[in-house]
């Protein structure tokens, strides 16, 4: 599909192509409106299945008493904080203070223009894709850095300052474990990816780097077992102690939402994106993505948290060694089935 | 009272060594040998006992006072107004010695002991906060139990009771600024005034409202980046009086407040005061109610150590564990409700046995929840202790060797961890215990990985002991017949005749008359070693409840366990050595 915005400059068009100018803008905009609604339910709807999913793990029942089921729970929860005392510290930095949450559901869900849901599915199918993707949750580093350290509360400095480093090296092995299939594929084009991935999934020919993407992928949701950021026995609440109301909220639907763009990416990267026999192409995707969302909840409520010091030390120390081996081997496997 | 062996030797030896001194010794109902000391020379007879002498007593076990100005009973005791006593434990001659110093005047004071014992520091704190005895040559800082702003000292005995006997509280606004600013943080108050103005050093309040501390207790932490530079325990947001109330209360009457000492133990805090009030009273136990407080009292261990197992997973950040045990727990309360009637507090246990028989069909639930449980141990054991995060949390981190632990009063699971083996219910048994069959698990490492480990093999021996009860349960009485049980039998004839009915109306409203004397009977409570030293004098209630609680001495090793490791590892040493704060504080 064409992109919407190198349209927009060709409007000095003759007359009979400015309709269908207008008619894929109107396409484009049911696709960031379905997108953007999308994820923004699927983030609540999060709220509400991953905590009837580990109520159930946890032999207890969960939210069940709003709507059907509980249904409704995310509803009730979105009135409570919206309702609730927005307090900003005297203390805290003001302007930082209500930028930070804001910067971190901008972030992804920029970032989720990227997605494929299906071939034709997706808001910007740019050539670029991976980079931008890399980039937006860079900037959901200056979110966590900048609520804790405008804060000024001691225990929201130390979350942040995790928050930053921990995001930050485990980019770098986000982004090492990513060229693999990029060297496979041979471009950044996430839609061009999951076409590479007709004949074989890249999860088998890229094992090691789907290791590392996965683990790096934890870090940068901060979910247990890396949510060393907000580790509530430790720091409270990290970088978010002093939030309140819909602040609050807008960093847990932030996570939520990260939480929903590192599965979708492992689908895509690794386990085939929207390809799939019989069923339509979305709901293979979504199939896919419910799973590894699935996952996500059963590591939450099973493993523990390392200490900060050993989860620098797994990345730095295992995951970098390992990426770049992944890259050099893939390379240089590419350079032979060439040759 | 007749001196026995163990007697002789410690006190001839005294006498030998300070020939100079005149030492009075008195006979106690615990047997405990005691001996009166001048407070100058005390110190130096301590150290003697510590380290020098032919039996060597290298644990101080206990520090208090006792407010003597109006106790009647003293026969054979040199005049004193105040009364320090400090109890010492051997665990090579599994043997005790109590000192006692006679102290004159209204705010008599003495050397301090932290040279010999550092461990003494925060119960000689303790003894100024209650009794206004002060220790010469103590570091700031005096009062640790009562806030700063309190006058008095709450366990002399012209110190009121009862809130409605010092009238209404006033906080006027200028009341309330003042005590919040007494309240406000100055590292100097803390000891920590060579790192106030170093620029690197950032000071963190952990609590007394945190998530990770387990009950209100403040931590001052000093950090340089994440390390622990000093940490700085303050204590004391959860006294409720237990002792002071122990004076008020009946002999009777107590019983339920000891609950809520160590509020996950239940029982277990009856039967370590019990033992000592029917050392006073000369009751026996029939066979029937020591099993039965047995089989409770190990519930209760199962239970409590449960209840640390999810929450230390928790604390190293694993979620779903402690919901297991807690519905685990829930089981247990389920068969201690049809037992006692109550969860956590039953308050149950009765000077000269228990209040009820056990219930038709108790036999049932019993053994369907040792069934239950047994295999779910070791799934927990996978779950939290298998896991590879977890020994990389907690092994190595917060270690502890044997000696620092006796000098700290270290005792239980804690001591178990570094590989002491000393469980009082096989070394001194009580209440019957020496009839089970039951290991004593030992680790090496005393790291908070053993003290985990060492928990988890203990809930095993509990259940076997659960077990055995079971199947051994004898007939007979679930209370004494002797006249000072409370409240006596009612079967048969007590609400035939007067006289019965005059005796059991006197024991329930009134309260049993104790005959006057001491004791210390300590125990192998959920957490340590749990005593009670009771003074009678001769009346309804106790003339000084001392509560000697494990958790007092566990906390206050801290420092020394988390200094220069990280925040998280303070939380899992905080997890791990499993204290409660109103055991802590009483």
């Amino acid at each position: 599909m064409p992109d919407g915005a190198s349209q927009l400059l060709r409007l000095a068009a003759p007359a009979h192509l400015v309709v269908v100018v207008w008619s894929t803008l109107a396409y484009d905009i049911v696709i960031v409106a379905v997108v953007f609604v999308g994820a923004l339910s699927i983030a609540a709807g999060l709220t509400w299945f991953e905590r009837r999913l580990l109520g159930f793990f946890q032999d207890r029942l969960g939210p069940n008493r709003v709507g059907p089921a509980g249904l409704l729970q995310p509803l009730a929860d979105t009135v409570k904080m919206l309702t609730k005392e927005d307090w900003i510290p005297p203390f805290a930095d003001r302007a930082l203070f209500i930028l930070a949450p804001a910067i971190i559901i901008v972030s992804v869900l920029l970032a989720f223009v990227i997605v494929p849901v299906t071939r034709t599915f997706v808001v910007a199918d740019l050539n670029i894709g991976l980079l931008f993707f890399l980039a937006m949750s860079s900037l959901g580093v200056y979110s966590v850095a900048l609520a804790g350290w405008s804060s000024a509360s001691k225990y929201s400095v130390i979350g942040g300052l995790r928050a930053a480093a921990q995001m930050m090296s485990y980019e770098v092995f986000m982004g090492l474990a990513l060229t693999g299939v990029v060297l496979l594929s041979g471009s950044f084009d996430l839609n061009r990816i999951v076409e590479g991935q007709r004949g074989l999934w890249y999860i088998v020919p890229q094992l090691p780097g789907f290791i590392v993407f996965l683990l790096a992928g934890f870090a940068e949701m901060r979910r247990i077992p890396f949510d060393l950021v907000e580790a509530e026995s430790e720091l409270v609440a990290g970088y978010r102690t002093e939030y309140s109301g819909m602040k609050s909220g807008m960093f847990l639907v932030g996570e939520y939402l990260g939480m929903t763009l590192i599965a979708a990416l492992i689908v895509t990267l690794y386990f085939g994106g929207w390809l799939g026999p019989g069923l339509p192409g979305f709901l293979w995707f979504a199939i896919k993505v419910f799973i590894v969302i699935v996952f996500f909840i059963l590591v939450r409520g099973t493993l523990p948290r390392p200490r900060y010091d050993q989860l620098m030390e797994l990345g730095w120390k295992i995951l970098l060694p390992l990426s770049l081996a992944n890259l050099a081997i893939t390379g240089a496997i590419i350079l032979a089935v060439q040759r | 009272m007749p001196v026995t062996q163990q007697t002789a030797g410690v006190t001839s030896e005294l006498a030998a060594r300070f020939a100079d001194l005149e030492l009075v010794v008195q006979p106690t109902a615990d047997e405990i040998p005691t001996v009166w000391v001048p407070a100058e020379r005390a110190r130096e007879v301590i150290g003697h006992l510590k380290s020098e002498a032919a039996e060597t007593y290298p644990m101080l076990y206990d520090l208090t006072a006792i407010d003597e100005r109006t106790r009647r009973h003293r026969e054979g005791q040199p005049a004193s107004d105040f009364t320090v006593v400090y109890h010492l434990l051997s665990f090579e001659h599994n043997c005790d010695v109590r000192l006692k110093v006679a102290l004159q005047g209204e705010m008599p004071t003495l050397p301090t002991i932290t040279g010999v014992f550092p461990a003494a520091e925060w119960y000689e704190r303790e003894v100024w906060d209650m009794f206004g005895v002060g220790f010469d040559g103590l570091p700031q800082r005096p009062r640790i139990l009562m806030p700063p702003w309190w006058e008095g000292h709450p366990l002399r005995k012209e110190s009121a009771g009862r809130a409605t006997e010092i009238g209404h509280l006033q906080m006027s606004p200028e009341r309330a600024e003042q005590w919040q600013e007494m309240l406000a943080f100055r590292p100097q108050e803390w000891g920590l005034e060579e790192l106030a103005d170093d620029p690197e050093i950032m000071f963190l309040n952990v609590g007394p409202q945190h998530g990770g501390t387990h009950g209100v207790v403040h931590i001052v932490v000093a950090l340089r980046d994440e390390e622990i530079v000093r940490c700085v325990v303050d204590i004391g947001y959860h006294h409720r009086a237990a002792e002071k109330m122990g004076e008020r209360q009946t002999w009777h009457t107590f019983i339920p407040y000891t609950d809520r000492i160590d509020y996950l133990g239940g029982v277990v805090n009856n039967l370590a005061y019990l033992m000592s009030a029917e050392r006073l009273a000369g009751l026996e136990v029939p066979e029937r109610a020591q099993v039965i407080r047995v089989m409770l009292s190990e519930l209760y261990r199962v239970n409590s150590h449960l209840l640390f197992y999810g929450t230390f997973a928790q604390d190293i950040g694993a979620l779903s564990p402690v919901f297991y045990m807690f519905s685990d727990r829930e089981r247990i309360h389920d068969v201690t409700t049809a037992i006692t009637g109550a969860r956590m507090h039953p308050g149950w246990f009765r000077l000269g046995g228990v209040a009820e028989d056990l219930p038709e069909g108790w036999e049932t639930l019993v053994r369907d929840l040792v069934a239950y449980l047994t295999p779910r141990l070791d799934d927990y054991d996978a779950l939290v202790l298998g896991s590879r995060i977890t020994k990389a949390r907690a092994k190595g981190v917060g270690r502890l060797n044997t000696a620092e632990s006796i000098e700290w009063g270290i005792t239980g699971p804690n001591l178990r961890a570094c590989g002491l083996e000393w469980d009082f219910r096989k070394k001194r048994p009580y209440s019957g215990y020496e009839r089970f069959e039951f290991e004593v698990p030992t680790a090496t490492g005393g790291d908070c990985y053993d003290r985990v480990w060492v928990r988890s093999q203990e809930i095993r021996q509990s259940l076997r002991i659960i077990t055995q009860c079971l199947d051994q349960m004898p007939g007979g009485d679930y209370k004494s017949r002797q006249p000072l049980a409370t409240p006596p039998l009612k079967e048969p004839g007590t609400m035939h005749h007067i006289e019965t009915l005059i005796d059991h109306f006197l024991g329930v409203s009134w309260g049993p008359i104790i005959p006057p004397g001491e004791a210390c009977l300590g125990i192998e409570a959920t957490k340590g070693n749990n005593g009670y030293y009771l003074v009678s004098d001769g009346t309804e209630s106790a003339y000084r409840n001392r509560i000697r609680s494990p958790s007092f001495p566990h906390l206050q090793v801290l420092p020394l366990l988390a200094e220069r490791l990280e925040i998280p590892d303070l939380i899992t040493i905080l997890g791990s050595i499993d204290f409660v704060m109103a055991d802590v504080d009483r």
